[in-house]
């Protein structure tokens, strides 16, 4: 921002209301995330073996367990019942949803009026949901519906949210649940993916990368950087490093760190200190060369830190504001 | 439901009152056509035609073009409105075990009009009575002249469960302990104004005043084409303005804050609206605490300091030190602060004494009393039993009458005297002769009525009228008020969660 243009007055932000705020943000980009994982497993993971297509997802959310204590089998059916329809799974869309609408609630008279609207909406459509919207000739309209919403959500903040402390809160919750789903996604798929990778890429089903970028919506900005195929390597160093793909996890990790010097610089808060220094650390991990030593056999733990550092950059953020 | 006021035994107390009119007749107006074809106030006084008063051009005007609508473009126009409240989230939620459920306080288009020298009347006799109720307070927490002086019995005030001995000899910025007042006026078949109850601890609704202005416009905007109608949009500034006017003095620029039970509370939307309008934080008692004598609010930056609480949850859990010890919607030690002048609270503490059911029986002395004038707007006649005559007029015309008990002094019971058998005149005659001094008792009134859309076309509903008026070290009265509507056929009850729905309530300029 210039400086010559007018700052906004600062305004007390509840502490409360910041953690809703970003919480918001992390349910609403949980249910595109959601969204487009079902959509694509659906869509591009068909393989001989449809069962382990599903399984991915629950993986991902290290739902094994809940998920086999209500179903005996993972289909379509089955997971996205699981996932859409099912109100006692705290990680479905319903749950999200429900989340999301209670802290928009909450925050009432902090977003604009907008955005409270949509997300009304929005939620009374996904409570209305059936098994019939989940059937096989509809599935891809449901999870269209449910992206676009987020979608319209995330565009109607952009446009109507007033930029002073709550929003950054909210655009630091947007990119840590982005990082955080980026590397679950990674996590899980490259499992199936790197034993292939190693006896060399001319034998790596190009179906299963694919689905793995469209997951992350990544596909077509990979085949624009990647034109003459795919490299185990490059595609971890994309998921994970790339400056310019919006699910990047360095990507999201470096506007964490924007939003957080904001917060210190603009508004002179003090809580910054343990989440800065965390996120300096994470940030230096998140280089090319990095990646590509970590995708010989020691990608998975490398994920597994990142995972847990997320987390703790969140609790720090937290503890350093709102406790 | 939402609670249009202090309390709930008090939203009741329309229906207590009034009674439906058998007479007939048609009214002087004009001839309705059109959507009006057939409307037949039956006796009753109608805000829309005016039997017998001088007409406005503006109302004329407006009850053209009503009339030349057609009732599906109405019921068009209905439908949009009910479902724009449900998306807005204009609603309240009704809990159940396992479910929420979103209600909306139903809307009718038509809206209710009051003309210029009408709402004169209203806006002076809001401020009169809102002076009154306030040096009442201040008398009843200091000297006590009006005990003294016998205007009103002392066990009536020092022993009502809404008199607050904490209160005593606590004295409050520019003597203003009722900074809200919602004053609930209804007018019978002569069109004459009434005062039927003061709401004067936290009295809600307001958000629906201006709600209700946005959605006519939304929706019915070429109705009010080219009139001159008053604004309801200040209402925000103006509070702000009066709670920043209460802070405490040494404070240039006071952090006002608007204080909810939370979002299951039935009036959130209402909380929020107002924290919006004013541009101020909505917290819950557990974002503040108190600390060396002053409120602060847990921030981003640390603990802030609070200078003036608009509180919308009740005296008994506002300080778990003071009132109610198992409360967790209030905030410890705030009381203490209070005391201390760091602070500000709005509406004061103890102010449930002067919305009594008793105590507006002895209004129109209070009145005069303090400000040596009388009542511009009149109670509905009002009888004390516990004075000797009032007792013999009430035993005497008991099933014209409606008998109440007064509010929280240990009577119970009710009887609409025209819908009582024998048998429970009789008993009550008995239960009153026991003890006079728990009850009064009221004419029956012949409510006022507004044409409304209803499932038969456009019909005349009962309507009342609640404005606001807001206090700091003056009284601003927001133009118009919340008209509520029994939208059921013959109903006098008003309050939402028996069929009560709102109306637009248009003041010309």
């Amino acid at each position: 921002m210039s400086a010559t243009l007018e700052a906004p007055r600062i305004a007390h932000l509840i502490a409360r209301h910041a953690e809703g705020t970003l919480w918001l943000a992390r349910y609403m980009e949980r249910i595109e995330n959601l969204a487009r994982l079902l959509d694509v497993t659906n869509t591009f993971a068909r393989d001989a073996d449809d069962t382990r297509n599903w399984l991915t997802i629950l993986r991902i959310n290290g739902d094994l367990e809940a998920f086999y204590a209500k179903h005996t089998e993972a289909n379509l059916a089955s997971v996205a019942a699981f996932y859409v329809l099912d109100r006692d799974n705290p990680t479905s869309v319903q749950a999200a949803i429900q989340s999301a609408r209670e802290n928009a609630r909450t925050l009432r008279a902090l977003i604009s009026t907008e955005m409270w609207l949509q997300i009304n909406v929005f939620s009374s459509r996904i409570r209305a949901l059936t098994a019939a919207d989940l059937l096989p000739d509809h599935f891809t309209a449901t999870c269209g519906m449910l992206k676009e919403g987020t979608q319209a959500h995330t565009g109607i903040t952009e446009g109507t949210f007033y930029r002073d402390q709550a929003w950054h809160f909210y655009m630091i919750g947007r990119y840590l649940e982005r990082a955080d789903q980026t590397t679950r996604l990674l996590d899980t798929r490259f499992h199936a993916l790197a034993p292939q990778a190693a006896a060399g890429d001319v034998e790596i089903d190009a179906g299963q990368w694919n689905a793995l970028l469209r997951a992350a919506a990544g596909y077509h900005a990979y085949r624009r950087e990647h034109p003459n195929g795919y490299h185990a390597v490059e595609v971890a160093g994309f998921l994970l490093a790339n400056g310019a793909f919006p699910r990047s996890v360095g990507l999201n990790l470096m506007q964490i760190e924007w939003h957080l010097t904001q917060l210190r610089t603009r508004y002179q808060l003090r809580g910054t200190r343990a989440s800065l220094e965390r996120l300096d650390e994470l940030n230096a991990t998140m280089t090319h060369r990095n990646v590509a030593d970590m995708v010989n056999g020691k990608l998975s733990p490398f994920l597994d830190y990142v995972q847990r550092e997320i987390a703790a950059l969140h609790a720090d953020i937290i503890e350093g504001f709102c406790r | 439901m939402p609670e249009f006021s202090g309390s709930q035994m008090q939203s009741q107390s329309l229906a207590q009152t009034l009674v439906q009119s058998q007479s007939a007749g048609p009214s002087t107006g004009a001839p309705p056509h059109g959507v009006l074809q057939g409307y037949d106030a039956a006796g009753l006084f109608c805000e829309m035609l005016r039997p017998g008063q001088p007409t406005h051009p503006a109302l004329s005007l407006l009850l053209s073009r009503l009339a030349a609508m057609p009732i599906e473009s109405l019921r068009r126009r209905a439908a949009d409105a009910e479902r724009d409240l449900l998306e807005r989230g204009i609603t309240f939620t009704v809990y159940s075990d396992a479910t929420a459920i979103d209600r909306i306080l139903p809307f009718d288009l038509i809206p209710r009009v009051l003309t210029p020298p009408e709402w004169r009347q209203i806006e002076t006799g809001v401020i009169q009575r809102v002076r009154a109720l306030n040096m009442f307070l201040h008398d009843i927490y200091h000297e006590q002249k009006v005990l003294k002086d016998g205007i009103i019995p002392r066990e009536l005030v020092l022993g009502n469960a809404g008199y607050c001995h904490q209160m005593i000899g606590f004295g409050v910025p520019f003597g203003t302990y009722v900074h809200v007042c919602g004053t609930d006026i209804v007018r019978d078949e002569t069109g004459r104004f009434m005062v039927l109850e003061d709401n004067a601890r936290t009295p809600s609704g307001v958000a629906y005043v201006v709600e209700n202005r946005h959605m006519t416009l939304r929706v019915l905007s070429d109705l009010m084409t080219g009139l001159s109608v008053r604004g309801v949009d200040e209402y925000g500034l103006r509070l702000h303005h009066a709670m920043a006017e209460i802070a405490p003095q040494s404070v240039l620029d006071p952090q006002v804050v608007v204080l909810s039970p939370g979002i299951f509370n039935s009036a959130y939307f209402e909380h929020v609206f107002l924290a919006r309008e004013m541009g101020v934080p909505l917290v819950e008692g557990r974002d503040l605490l108190v600390e060396d004598g002053q409120v602060w609010m847990r921030t981003t930056a640390g603990l802030a300091p609070v200078h003036t609480i608009y509180r919308r949850i009740g005296d008994d859990f506002l300080d778990p030190d003071v009132f109610n010890p198992d409360s967790m919607l209030g905030v410890r030690g705030l009381m203490e602060a209070w005391r201390r002048g760091s602070v500000a609270i709005a509406n004061a503490v103890g102010t449930g004494v002067a919305d009594d059911k008793a105590v507006y029986a002895y209004m129109p002395r209070i009145i005069r009393y303090y400000l040596s004038e009388e009542p511009i707007i009149p109670n509905v006649e009002t009888h004390i039993c516990a004075e000797a005559e009032a007792l013999t007029y009430t035993l005497d015309n008991l099933e014209k009458l409606v008998v109440k008990p007064v509010a929280e002094s240990g009577g119970y019971g009710l009887i609409i005297g025209p819908h009582a058998t024998r048998a429970q005149l009789a008993e009550f005659r008995e239960r009153l002769k026991h003890n006079p001094a728990n009850y009064i008792s009221q004419p029956t009134v012949k409510l006022s009525v507004s044409p409304t859309l209803t499932d038969e076309g456009v019909q005349p509903r009962h309507i009342d009228l609640r404005p606001f008026a807001v206090t700091g070290k003056e009284t601003w009265v927001l133009p118009g008020g919340l008209s509520r509507v029994a939208l059921r056929k013959g109903t006098l009850v008003v309050n939402s969660s028996q069929g009560g729905g709102t109306k637009d309530t248009w003041v010309l300029a």
